[in-house]
Protein backbone atom coordinates (compact mmCIF):
# COMPACT_ATOMS: atom_id res chain seq x y z
CA UNK A 1 0.00 0.00 0.00
CA UNK A 2 2.78 2.25 0.87
CA UNK A 3 4.65 2.00 -2.64
CA UNK A 4 1.17 2.34 -4.29
CA UNK A 5 0.73 5.85 -2.42
CA UNK A 6 4.89 6.45 -3.11
CA UNK A 7 3.99 6.11 -6.69
CA UNK A 8 0.92 7.97 -7.19
CA UNK A 9 2.21 10.90 -5.24
CA UNK A 10 5.69 11.10 -7.35
CA UNK A 11 3.71 10.64 -10.46
CA UNK A 12 1.88 13.23 -9.85
CA UNK A 13 4.15 15.70 -7.97
CA UNK A 14 7.53 14.86 -8.36
CA UNK A 15 7.53 13.46 -11.52
CA UNK A 16 4.78 15.80 -12.88
CA UNK A 17 4.28 15.12 -16.56
CA UNK A 18 4.12 18.05 -18.25
CA UNK A 19 6.24 20.38 -15.66
CA UNK A 20 9.20 17.93 -15.21
CA UNK A 21 8.88 15.55 -17.74
CA UNK A 22 7.81 17.85 -20.80
CA UNK A 23 5.02 15.34 -22.02
CA UNK A 24 1.78 16.71 -23.07
CA UNK A 25 2.76 20.12 -23.60
CA UNK A 26 0.83 21.07 -26.66
CA UNK A 27 -2.62 20.80 -24.93
CA UNK A 28 -1.11 22.39 -21.84
CA UNK A 29 -0.18 25.15 -23.92
CA UNK A 30 -3.24 24.70 -26.12
CA UNK A 31 -6.21 24.07 -23.39
CA UNK A 32 -5.15 25.91 -20.43
CA UNK A 33 -6.64 29.07 -21.17
CA UNK A 34 -10.07 28.75 -19.26
CA UNK A 35 -10.54 26.44 -16.40
CA UNK A 36 -13.33 24.82 -17.06
CA UNK A 37 -11.48 23.26 -20.17
CA UNK A 38 -8.44 22.49 -18.91
CA UNK A 39 -10.47 20.26 -15.89
CA UNK A 40 -11.83 18.62 -18.90
CA UNK A 41 -9.42 18.40 -20.91
CA UNK A 42 -7.58 16.57 -17.57
CA UNK A 43 -10.61 14.64 -16.68
CA UNK A 44 -10.20 13.22 -20.16
CA UNK A 45 -6.76 12.56 -20.36
CA UNK A 46 -6.50 10.77 -17.11
CA UNK A 47 -9.38 8.12 -18.13
CA UNK A 48 -7.68 7.83 -21.62
CA UNK A 49 -4.19 6.84 -19.45
CA UNK A 50 -5.94 4.69 -17.33
CA UNK A 51 -8.08 2.71 -20.03
CA UNK A 52 -4.99 2.28 -22.14
CA UNK A 53 -2.72 1.12 -19.63
CA UNK A 54 -5.25 -1.58 -18.99
CA UNK A 55 -5.37 -2.92 -22.39
CA UNK A 56 -1.66 -2.29 -23.40
CA UNK A 57 -0.50 -4.30 -19.92
CA UNK A 58 -2.07 -7.25 -21.24
CA UNK A 59 -1.00 -7.17 -24.60
CA UNK A 60 2.50 -6.75 -23.83
CA UNK A 61 3.20 -8.87 -21.36
CA UNK A 62 0.35 -11.77 -22.96
CA UNK A 63 1.05 -11.56 -26.46
CA UNK A 64 3.87 -9.49 -27.28
CA UNK A 65 6.45 -10.89 -25.15
CA UNK A 66 5.59 -14.51 -25.60
CA UNK A 67 5.96 -14.42 -29.18
CA UNK A 68 9.62 -11.83 -28.88
CA UNK A 69 8.04 -9.06 -30.73
CA UNK A 70 8.72 -6.49 -27.83
CA UNK A 71 9.90 -3.86 -30.70
CA UNK A 72 6.51 -3.94 -32.01
CA UNK A 73 5.76 -1.70 -28.78
CA UNK A 74 5.66 1.78 -30.59
CA UNK A 75 3.47 0.35 -33.29
CA UNK A 76 0.82 -1.42 -31.56
CA UNK A 77 0.78 1.06 -28.39
CA UNK A 78 -0.29 3.81 -30.62
CA UNK A 79 -2.48 1.81 -32.26
CA UNK A 80 -4.25 0.97 -29.15
CA UNK A 81 -4.87 4.26 -27.82
CA UNK A 82 -6.06 5.95 -31.20
CA UNK A 83 -8.42 3.23 -31.09
CA UNK A 84 -9.08 4.05 -27.52
CA UNK A 85 -9.90 7.42 -28.42
CA UNK A 86 -12.34 6.56 -31.26
CA UNK A 87 -14.05 4.11 -28.96
CA UNK A 88 -14.37 6.83 -25.95
CA UNK A 89 -15.39 9.73 -28.30
CA UNK A 90 -18.29 7.44 -29.61
CA UNK A 91 -19.37 5.64 -25.96
CA UNK A 92 -19.59 9.20 -24.93
CA UNK A 93 -21.56 10.32 -27.47
CA UNK A 94 -23.70 7.62 -26.95
CA UNK A 95 -24.08 7.21 -23.39
CA UNK A 96 -22.96 10.92 -21.73
CA UNK A 97 -23.82 13.29 -24.28
CA UNK A 98 -23.56 16.47 -22.01
CA UNK A 99 -19.82 15.42 -21.14
CA UNK A 100 -19.18 14.57 -24.78
CA UNK A 101 -20.48 18.15 -25.57
CA UNK A 102 -18.18 20.01 -23.37
CA UNK A 103 -15.05 17.68 -23.95
CA UNK A 104 -16.10 17.13 -27.77
CA UNK A 105 -13.41 19.24 -29.25
CA UNK A 106 -10.48 17.86 -26.97
CA UNK A 107 -11.10 13.88 -27.64
CA UNK A 108 -9.21 13.72 -30.58
CA UNK A 109 -6.44 16.07 -29.60
CA UNK A 110 -5.61 13.04 -27.10
CA UNK A 111 -4.15 10.93 -29.54
CA UNK A 112 -1.61 12.92 -29.98
CA UNK A 113 -0.81 13.63 -26.40
CA UNK A 114 2.95 12.67 -26.06
CA UNK A 115 1.72 12.08 -21.74
CA UNK A 116 -0.51 8.95 -22.81
CA UNK A 117 2.03 7.43 -24.93
CA UNK A 118 4.56 8.04 -22.28
CA UNK A 119 2.77 6.69 -19.57
CA UNK A 120 2.05 3.35 -21.38
CA UNK A 121 5.87 3.07 -22.54
CA UNK A 122 7.23 4.19 -18.95
CA UNK A 123 4.92 1.74 -16.98
CA UNK A 124 6.35 -0.83 -19.49
CA UNK A 125 10.47 0.34 -18.96
CA UNK A 126 9.67 0.82 -15.45
CA UNK A 127 8.91 -3.02 -14.85
CA UNK A 128 5.69 -1.74 -13.32
CA UNK A 129 3.20 -4.81 -11.82
CA UNK A 130 -0.47 -4.25 -13.87
CA UNK A 131 -1.67 -2.68 -10.43
CA UNK A 132 1.21 -0.40 -10.13
CA UNK A 133 0.95 0.76 -13.64
CA UNK A 134 -2.74 2.07 -12.75
CA UNK A 135 -2.13 3.55 -10.37
CA UNK A 136 0.88 5.40 -12.08
CA UNK A 137 -1.48 6.08 -14.59
CA UNK A 138 -3.37 7.68 -12.55
CA UNK A 139 -1.04 9.47 -10.45
CA UNK A 140 0.05 10.65 -14.09
CA UNK A 141 -3.64 12.07 -15.36
CA UNK A 142 -4.18 13.97 -11.96
CA UNK A 143 -0.55 15.59 -12.32
CA UNK A 144 -1.63 16.54 -15.26
CA UNK A 145 -5.01 17.88 -14.60
CA UNK A 146 -3.41 19.83 -11.71
CA UNK A 147 -0.64 21.70 -13.35
CA UNK A 148 -3.20 22.73 -16.36
CA UNK A 149 -5.61 23.48 -13.80
CA UNK A 150 -3.37 25.81 -11.68
CA UNK A 151 -1.65 26.89 -14.94
CA UNK A 152 -4.99 28.04 -16.10
CA UNK A 153 -5.30 30.26 -13.70
CA UNK A 154 -1.88 31.90 -14.17
CA UNK A 155 -2.91 32.29 -17.65
CA UNK A 156 -6.54 34.48 -16.29
CA UNK A 157 -3.90 37.03 -14.40
CA UNK A 158 -1.87 36.98 -17.10
CA UNK A 159 -4.60 38.67 -19.39
CA UNK A 160 -4.69 41.58 -17.30
CA UNK A 161 -0.98 42.19 -17.50
CA UNK A 162 0.62 44.92 -19.54
CA UNK A 163 3.57 42.60 -21.46
CA UNK A 164 5.80 43.89 -23.96
CA UNK A 165 5.19 43.67 -27.32
CA UNK A 166 7.36 41.20 -28.05
CA UNK A 167 6.45 38.70 -25.49
CA UNK A 168 3.04 38.71 -25.58
CA UNK A 169 1.35 35.50 -26.23
CA UNK A 170 3.80 32.33 -26.32
CA UNK A 171 6.98 33.76 -25.45
CA UNK A 172 5.44 35.12 -21.97
CA UNK A 173 2.97 32.01 -21.43
CA UNK A 174 6.03 29.74 -21.70
CA UNK A 175 8.01 31.84 -18.67
CA UNK A 176 5.16 31.71 -16.48
CA UNK A 177 5.71 28.10 -17.12
CA UNK A 178 8.78 28.03 -15.80
CA UNK A 179 8.17 29.88 -13.03
CA UNK A 180 5.37 27.25 -12.11
CA UNK A 181 7.81 25.10 -12.95
CA UNK A 182 10.54 26.37 -10.48
CA UNK A 183 7.51 26.02 -7.96
CA UNK A 184 6.74 22.51 -8.58
CA UNK A 185 10.62 21.89 -8.22
CA UNK A 186 10.13 22.61 -4.47
CA UNK A 187 8.75 18.70 -4.07
CA UNK A 188 11.50 17.49 -5.19
CA UNK A 189 13.12 15.14 -2.32
CA UNK A 190 9.68 14.43 -1.18
CA UNK A 191 10.33 10.72 -1.50
CA UNK A 192 13.89 10.42 -1.24
CA UNK B 1 15.31 25.51 -63.52
CA UNK B 2 11.90 27.08 -62.28
CA UNK B 3 11.47 23.29 -60.89
CA UNK B 4 14.50 23.36 -59.26
CA UNK B 5 14.38 26.34 -57.74
CA UNK B 6 10.60 25.71 -56.29
CA UNK B 7 12.53 22.47 -54.66
CA UNK B 8 14.94 24.87 -52.93
CA UNK B 9 12.31 27.22 -51.65
CA UNK B 10 10.77 23.81 -50.41
CA UNK B 11 13.73 23.05 -48.42
CA UNK B 12 14.28 26.87 -47.35
CA UNK B 13 11.20 27.57 -45.93
CA UNK B 14 11.33 24.82 -43.49
CA UNK B 15 14.84 26.17 -42.12
CA UNK B 16 13.87 30.01 -41.47
CA UNK B 17 10.73 31.32 -42.94
CA UNK B 18 8.24 28.30 -41.40
CA UNK B 19 10.74 26.61 -38.67
CA UNK B 20 8.52 24.17 -37.23
CA UNK B 21 9.78 24.56 -33.42
CA UNK B 22 10.15 28.75 -33.63
CA UNK B 23 7.77 30.18 -35.84
CA UNK B 24 4.73 27.32 -36.30
CA UNK B 25 5.60 25.74 -32.44
CA UNK B 26 5.18 22.31 -33.34
CA UNK B 27 6.60 19.45 -31.37
CA UNK B 28 7.62 21.07 -28.29
CA UNK B 29 7.56 18.34 -26.23
CA UNK B 30 10.71 16.90 -27.64
CA UNK B 31 12.49 20.47 -27.64
CA UNK B 32 12.51 20.95 -24.18
CA UNK B 33 12.89 17.51 -23.18
CA UNK B 34 16.11 16.85 -24.67
CA UNK B 35 17.60 19.94 -25.11
CA UNK B 36 19.87 19.78 -22.27
CA UNK B 37 23.05 19.34 -24.28
CA UNK B 38 23.82 21.15 -27.39
CA UNK B 39 24.66 17.41 -28.89
CA UNK B 40 21.44 15.79 -27.41
CA UNK B 41 19.62 18.16 -29.79
CA UNK B 42 21.61 17.94 -32.70
CA UNK B 43 20.99 13.38 -32.36
CA UNK B 44 17.37 14.59 -31.51
CA UNK B 45 17.36 16.69 -34.70
CA UNK B 46 18.40 14.15 -36.85
CA UNK B 47 16.35 10.86 -35.34
CA UNK B 48 13.47 12.95 -36.33
CA UNK B 49 14.45 14.07 -39.82
CA UNK B 50 15.08 10.95 -40.72
CA UNK B 51 11.62 9.84 -39.35
CA UNK B 52 10.46 12.81 -41.24
CA UNK B 53 12.11 12.33 -44.33
CA UNK B 54 10.88 8.09 -44.32
CA UNK B 55 7.43 8.56 -43.39
CA UNK B 56 6.73 12.03 -46.00
CA UNK B 57 7.99 9.98 -48.62
CA UNK B 58 6.01 6.74 -47.91
CA UNK B 59 3.03 8.68 -47.53
CA UNK B 60 3.06 11.05 -50.22
CA UNK B 61 3.78 7.70 -52.47
CA UNK B 62 0.93 6.07 -50.74
CA UNK B 63 -1.38 9.20 -50.80
CA UNK B 64 -3.74 7.79 -53.84
CA UNK B 65 -4.01 4.68 -52.50
CA UNK B 66 -5.14 5.23 -48.57
CA UNK B 67 -8.12 5.80 -48.30
CA UNK B 68 -9.53 9.29 -46.76
CA UNK B 69 -11.36 7.66 -43.94
CA UNK B 70 -8.48 5.82 -42.46
CA UNK B 71 -5.94 8.20 -43.42
CA UNK B 72 -4.78 9.18 -39.76
CA UNK B 73 -4.39 5.72 -38.50
CA UNK B 74 -2.59 4.63 -41.58
CA UNK B 75 -0.37 7.59 -40.92
CA UNK B 76 0.23 6.98 -37.54
CA UNK B 77 1.54 3.20 -38.38
CA UNK B 78 3.73 4.77 -41.05
CA UNK B 79 5.20 7.21 -38.56
CA UNK B 80 5.49 4.51 -36.06
CA UNK B 81 7.47 1.62 -38.02
CA UNK B 82 9.79 4.43 -38.68
CA UNK B 83 10.33 5.39 -35.27
CA UNK B 84 10.66 1.77 -34.61
CA UNK B 85 13.58 1.74 -37.51
CA UNK B 86 15.35 4.63 -35.86
CA UNK B 87 14.97 2.96 -32.68
CA UNK B 88 17.28 0.39 -33.72
CA UNK B 89 19.68 1.77 -35.81
CA UNK B 90 20.41 4.33 -32.61
CA UNK B 91 20.79 1.43 -30.37
CA UNK B 92 23.33 -0.61 -32.46
CA UNK B 93 25.65 2.42 -33.55
CA UNK B 94 25.28 4.96 -31.12
CA UNK B 95 24.01 3.51 -27.99
CA UNK B 96 25.24 6.49 -25.92
CA UNK B 97 22.59 8.88 -27.62
CA UNK B 98 19.85 6.41 -27.18
CA UNK B 99 20.21 6.18 -24.14
CA UNK B 100 20.47 9.67 -23.38
CA UNK B 101 16.86 9.97 -25.54
CA UNK B 102 15.38 7.43 -23.67
CA UNK B 103 12.08 7.53 -23.87
CA UNK B 104 11.61 10.37 -26.04
CA UNK B 105 13.15 8.49 -28.78
CA UNK B 106 9.61 6.13 -29.03
CA UNK B 107 7.49 9.72 -28.53
CA UNK B 108 8.79 11.02 -32.09
CA UNK B 109 5.94 9.12 -32.59
CA UNK B 110 3.83 11.62 -31.21
CA UNK B 111 5.81 14.28 -32.54
CA UNK B 112 3.19 17.25 -34.26
CA UNK B 113 5.91 18.10 -36.81
CA UNK B 114 5.87 14.80 -38.25
CA UNK B 115 2.03 14.11 -38.43
CA UNK B 116 1.87 17.91 -39.19
CA UNK B 117 3.81 17.71 -42.29
CA UNK B 118 2.37 14.13 -43.53
CA UNK B 119 -1.45 16.03 -42.74
CA UNK B 120 -0.21 19.22 -44.29
CA UNK B 121 1.62 18.56 -47.23
CA UNK B 122 2.49 14.87 -47.84
CA UNK B 123 -0.58 14.14 -48.58
CA UNK B 124 -0.95 16.29 -50.86
CA UNK B 125 2.33 16.47 -53.04
CA UNK B 126 4.20 14.49 -55.02
CA UNK B 127 7.41 12.47 -53.82
CA UNK B 128 10.14 14.55 -54.25
CA UNK B 129 8.41 17.82 -53.04
CA UNK B 130 7.70 15.77 -50.05
CA UNK B 131 11.13 15.12 -49.85
CA UNK B 132 12.25 18.42 -49.96
CA UNK B 133 9.86 19.92 -47.20
CA UNK B 134 11.06 16.99 -45.04
CA UNK B 135 14.41 17.61 -45.11
CA UNK B 136 13.58 21.54 -44.75
CA UNK B 137 11.39 20.89 -41.90
CA UNK B 138 14.24 18.52 -39.97
CA UNK B 139 16.96 20.93 -40.40
CA UNK B 140 14.92 23.76 -39.35
CA UNK B 141 14.02 21.44 -35.82
CA UNK B 142 17.81 20.48 -35.75
CA UNK B 143 18.50 24.14 -35.40
CA UNK B 144 15.94 25.18 -33.24
CA UNK B 145 17.36 22.07 -30.99
CA UNK B 146 20.89 22.87 -31.31
CA UNK B 147 20.43 26.51 -30.54
CA UNK B 148 18.12 25.53 -26.89
CA UNK B 149 20.81 22.75 -26.22
CA UNK B 150 23.48 25.20 -27.01
CA UNK B 151 21.81 28.03 -24.56
CA UNK B 152 21.17 25.70 -21.92
CA UNK B 153 24.56 23.69 -21.73
CA UNK B 154 26.42 27.00 -21.98
CA UNK B 155 24.75 28.50 -19.14
CA UNK B 156 23.20 25.74 -17.46
CA UNK B 157 26.92 23.24 -17.21
CA UNK B 158 29.28 25.78 -18.36
CA UNK B 159 30.79 23.68 -21.49
CA UNK B 160 29.76 23.21 -24.76
CA UNK B 161 30.46 19.96 -26.72
CA UNK B 162 32.84 19.05 -24.71
CA UNK B 163 34.59 22.31 -24.03
CA UNK B 164 34.67 24.39 -20.92
CA UNK B 165 33.89 27.69 -20.78
CA UNK B 166 35.82 29.54 -18.68
CA UNK B 167 34.05 31.78 -16.11
CA UNK B 168 30.94 29.54 -16.66
CA UNK B 169 32.42 26.72 -15.64
CA UNK B 170 32.82 27.14 -12.38
CA UNK B 171 29.55 29.00 -11.54
CA UNK B 172 26.99 27.32 -13.61
CA UNK B 173 23.69 28.08 -13.22
CA UNK B 174 21.91 24.87 -12.47
CA UNK B 175 18.49 26.34 -13.14
CA UNK B 176 18.99 26.77 -16.99
CA UNK B 177 19.46 22.42 -17.30
CA UNK B 178 16.35 21.95 -15.07
CA UNK B 179 12.91 21.74 -16.60
CA UNK B 180 12.16 25.51 -15.42
CA UNK B 181 14.82 26.83 -17.85
CA UNK B 182 14.12 25.00 -20.75
CA UNK B 183 10.27 26.30 -20.64
CA UNK B 184 12.64 30.17 -19.67
CA UNK B 185 15.05 29.13 -22.55
CA UNK B 186 12.49 28.61 -25.13
CA UNK B 187 10.28 30.93 -24.19
CA UNK B 188 13.59 33.67 -24.87
CA UNK B 189 14.64 32.41 -28.00
CA UNK B 190 10.84 32.15 -29.35
CA UNK B 191 10.66 36.31 -28.18
CA UNK B 192 13.46 37.13 -29.97
CA UNK B 193 12.37 35.18 -33.02
CA UNK B 194 9.39 37.30 -32.71
CA UNK B 195 11.35 40.71 -32.39
CA UNK B 196 13.55 39.58 -35.58
CA UNK B 197 10.87 38.79 -37.94
CA UNK B 198 9.02 41.80 -37.24
CA UNK B 199 11.53 44.20 -38.73
CA UNK B 200 11.06 42.50 -41.94
CA UNK B 201 7.46 43.19 -43.49
CA UNK B 202 4.86 41.91 -41.39
CA UNK B 203 3.70 38.68 -41.41
CA UNK B 204 0.94 37.55 -39.30
CA UNK B 205 1.90 33.89 -38.79
CA UNK B 206 -1.19 32.61 -36.42
CA UNK B 207 -1.28 29.19 -35.28
CA UNK B 208 -3.57 28.34 -32.14
CA UNK B 209 -1.09 27.12 -30.63
CA UNK B 210 -0.42 23.36 -30.91
CA UNK B 211 -4.55 22.70 -30.34
CA UNK B 212 -4.18 22.71 -33.77
CA UNK B 213 -1.21 19.62 -34.03
CA UNK B 214 -3.42 16.80 -34.43
CA UNK B 215 -5.33 18.52 -37.92
CA UNK B 216 -3.09 21.44 -38.22
CA UNK B 217 -5.50 23.37 -40.45
CA UNK B 218 -4.85 26.14 -38.51
CA UNK B 219 -1.08 26.13 -39.06
CA UNK B 220 -1.58 25.43 -42.71
CA UNK B 221 -4.12 28.55 -43.26
CA UNK B 222 -1.48 30.38 -41.07
CA UNK B 223 1.98 29.49 -41.98
CA UNK B 224 2.32 29.00 -46.02
CA UNK B 225 0.45 32.36 -47.48
CA UNK B 226 3.22 32.43 -50.39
Amino acid sequence: MKTMLVILLSAMLTDNFVLSKFMGICPFLGVSKKLDSAAGMGVAVTFVMICATIVTYPIHHGILVPNGLEYLDTVVFILVIALFVQLVETAMKKTIPALYKSLGVYLPLITTNCAVLGVTVLNIDNGYSFVQSIVNALGGGLGFMLSLVIFSGVRRKMEYADIPETFKGVPATLIAASIVSVSFMGFSGLFS
Amino acid sequence: MAEKKTLAQEISKGIIKENPTLVMLLGMCPTLAVTTQAMNGIGMGLATTFVLLGSNIVISALRKVIPDKVRIPAFIVIIASFVTLIGFLLEGFVPSLYDSLGIYLTLITVNCIIFGRAEMFASKNGVIASACDAVGMGLGFTMALFLMGSVREIIGAGQWMGLSIPVLHDNPMLLFIMPAGGFFTLGMIIAITNKLSRKKPPKEIVCGGCEGCPMAENCGKGGSNE
